[in-house]
């Protein structure tokens, strides 16, 4: 095959950059709020009250941080699953955003709620509330949380067994994390599949759950987002953020560390994209249509626009620019729509949860409080420092690499080969 | 809302039949209660004069104020629009028919529901519907997610957003610490100068409701509101006028919950199709590795 000489390696570069340091401020600032929540009260830093308990932390952190981090999923299941052997360069970091995404949506949770000491009820039989589709979300994310991190083990192992040497007092551990790395080792190989399948599975329950969460106010939620196929239609739009997301990012990251992008690999998992928006996009027209529901989409409201920005700019624009084999084969091309469809879900989730929802004695309108949305800045802030920091320490990137093993950088190889074209 | 109610089902049944999934918790209980025996409150908004005493009592009752009862005199408060809150269970609203522009005043608190939406929203069984009525909380279990007062109908869970340790989900007890079963009223029905809240079995009232209604046609607007309302629900009124415009919404009949369970439940259950799904996906695993190696579509 064309690259062997291509693999998974820790990515060297300095972690400190202008940019950097502003997300690191960022996240420093969010934190101080996080914290200050804590001994406040939510009643303190947001602008919830009894019209709308929820805000942006549970429509932006939670919704849409669960449905952008579907690339885990996605890539997972075609790659792993349905063997498309081209696309394991990309499980790795999908498999990265997955896991620190859902570690934020974790924490996200954590925040909002007001009794968070309690939040091990959730996990405890004698709690259990089978009707709760909240339940059924919690219950999924959480085990799907700790599926995700025993993907990730394998990495984990490979970059440290051996190679275990903790300093001073701490190097008492040694042996025993060499130990359990070895079994790991041993081990993971024979389960790791029984997994990536679970992994699968459990998106796809909480995914489409996330859906059903607001179908249990059919009175407060605008017709143009109540739809009892509002499960399905989660799935499929989480379905379909999964590529775009890796490609949004995989684009992002190679800007960031000077690499040169993996074009090939990723206009041709692009090729996806399209087809998947195609029967998303049908399934809400024809839901909109069954519902009579088109006078909505013209009276003008700000959900009226909300719906068509999400619409237009999130899924038709996308369907056409992937669609286009000139431009998916550019960088900017793909970008460029990518951004589209992470935004739309982005916005779908938002919409759903903030836009669409009407408490039935308004006398205000939401708008989240500056310190809500530092909290919610800082957590993604967190999580860009931490995916660089985790790509720089564990092999999640592929790059070429040269009889050293350290890679080439974007500027050194431009002129080697045009690898887009090589394949 | 402009989705009929079998176009909703069927709707639904299409969205879990695609999904097969979303069954994975779901429990198979589908019992409901019967809630005839139950009990109920009838709010008559013609005989309510407005005095505000049943603020009072409640507030008394679950020492949520030490306002004197005289403060509770000040009809002043009529000017605004309120609504329950996490130091008020229950408030008096004055509202004018726009028809004969006469004033009428109601009182407002969580209806008891009998297929409550907050309970089957509650993740971790915090709130429930007991067996002779009352949907209480249980703060000890609640996590404090809020999803029971984006699911009331009524909006009426309220939150104590400013206790950062302890914050509990408020909303009437339907005073079932004062022992119902033993005879005893809700405090706000007993300190009712005017009898305009009658206690009893939900059937009774429904029952006293259309015949006052039958008694005197012209006093009563034809309609006991929570009779039928989101599936019914404990606390149930009579007006003057129509419903539409005081503080209770319209409804549907359907209980809410039906939404979501239907759903949720799916047609399969007892973890069928994630069971399917993962084995239908091992297969593929399994079958379409020994034949990929490597060479792509494209
Ligand atoms: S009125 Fe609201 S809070 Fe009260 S029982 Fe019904 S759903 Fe629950
Ligand atoms: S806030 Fe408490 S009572 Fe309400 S749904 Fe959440 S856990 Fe249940
Ligand atoms: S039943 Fe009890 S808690 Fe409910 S409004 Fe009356 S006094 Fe208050």
């Amino acid at each position: 095959m064309a690259h062997h000489h291509e693999v998974p390696v820790p990515i060297k570069a300095p972690y400190f950059t202008s940019g950097t340091k502003v997300l690191f401020a960022i996240m420093l600032a969010g934190l101080a709020v996080f914290v200050y929540r804590f001994i406040a009260g939510l009643g303190a830093v947001t602008n919830l009250d009894d019209q709308y308990p929820w805000g942006i932390w549970i429509a932006i952190d939670v919704a849409s941080g669960v449905a952008l981090a579907a690339g885990g999923f996605t890539t997972a299941a075609l790659a792993d699953i349905f063997h498309k052997e081209k696309y394991h360069v990309i499980v790795r970091p999908a498999l990265l955003t997955a896991l620190l995404g859902y570690t934020f949506v974790a924490i996200g949770v954590l925040t909002d709620l007001g009794r968070y000491y309690n939040m091990w009820h959730v996990a405890l039989p004698g709690f259990w509330q089978g009707n709760s589709v909240l339940f059924e979300v919690g219950m999924c994310v959480m085990i799907y949380l700790t599926v995700l991190y025993i993907e990730f083990l394998p990495i984990v192992v490979e970059r440290f067994k051996g190679k275990v040497n903790l300093p001073g007092i701490l190097g008492g551990f040694n042996k025993l994390i060499e130990s359990f790395l070895s079994i790991a080792d041993k081990t993971l190989g024979r389960f790791v599949s029984l997994f990536i399948i679970a992994g699968v599975v459990l998106s796809c329950l909480h995914q489409s759950s996330l859906g059903t969460l607001m179908v249990i106010v059919p009175s407060k939620l605008h017709p143009l987002w109540y739809t009892p196929i509002s499960p399905l239609l989660f799935l499929l739009s989480a379905i379909s953020v999964g590529f775009p997301m890796v490609i949004f990012e995989s684009i992002l990251a190679s800007r960031s560390f000077k690499l040169k992008p993996e074009l090939s690999v990723l206009s041709s998992i692009a090729r996806y994209t399209p087809v998947l928006l195609g029967i998303y996009f049908a399934l809400k027209i024809g839901d909109i249509t069954l519902r009579n529901a088109w006078p909505y989409v013209s009276e003008m409201s700000t959900q009226s626009i909300m719906w068509l920005v999400e619409i237009v700019g999130g899924v038709l624009l996308p369907i056409l620019i992937l669609a286009s084999h000139r431009l998916r084969n550019t960088v900017g091309g793909l970008f460029t729509a990518a951004s589209l469809v992470v935004f739309g879900v982005a916005l779908n989730r938002i919409n759903v949860f903030l836009i669409a929802y009407k408490p039935l004695y308004a006398t205000k309108t939401y708008f989240p409080s500056f310190m809500e949305i530092l909290v919610t800045a800082g957590f993604i802030c967190a999580l860009v420092l931490l995916y660089r920091a985790f790509v720089m320490v564990f092999p999640v990137i592929t790059v070429p690499v040269d009889e050293n093993g350290n890679h080439i950088k974007h500027d050194d190889r431009i002129n080697v080969s045009n690898f887009s074209r090589a394949e | 809302m402009s989705l009929k109610r079998r176009e909703f089902f069927k709707l639904a049944a299409l969205s879990s039949a695609a999904l097969a999934t979303n069954s994975a918790f779901a429990t198979d209980d589908g019992e409901v209660l019967d809630c005839r025996a139950t009990y109920g409150v009838l709010v008559d908004t013609v005989v309510c004069i407005g005095c505000r005493k049943c603020e009072w009592a409640c507030n008394n009752q679950h020492s949520l104020s030490t306002e004197p009862i005289t403060a509770f005199e000040d009809k002043s408060v009529f000017e605004t629009h309120r609504r329950p809150h996490s130091k008020a269970y229950t408030v008096v609203n004055q509202y004018s028919d726009p028809a004969t522009s006469k004033a009428y005043t109601m009182k407002v608190q969580c209806m008891h529901c009998n297929e409550p939406a907050c309970v089957s929203a509650c993740i971790v069984g915090a709130l429930n519907k007991a067996n002779n009525g009352p949907v209480v909380y249980e703060a000890w279990k609640c996590i404090g997610c809020r999803y029971c007062m984006v699911a009331c109908p009524f909006q009426i869970p309220a939150y104590e957003y400013d206790n950062a340790l302890n914050p509990q989900v408020r909303k009437c007890t339907f005073c079932i610490e004062r022992h119902l079963d033993e005879g005893n009223r809700p405090a706000c029905v007993s300190i009712c100068p005017n009898e305009a809240l009658t206690f009893g079995t939900r059937q009774e009232l429904i029952d006293l409701g259309h015949t006052r209604i039958r008694m005197q046609p012209d006093r009563y607007e034809d309609h006991v509101y929570g009779e039928t309302e989101i599936g019914g629900t404990s606390w149930m009124y009579l007006a003057a006028a129509d419903f539409k415009n005081t503080e209770l919404p319209t409804l549907p009949d359907d209980a809410i919950p039906q939404h979501t369970e239907t759903i949720q439940h799916g047609i399969f259950k007892s973890f069928v199709p994630p069971l399917a799904l993962y084995g239908f996906l091992g297969l593929v695993m399994h079958s379409l590795r020994k034949t990929d190696n490597g060479q792509e579509d494209q």
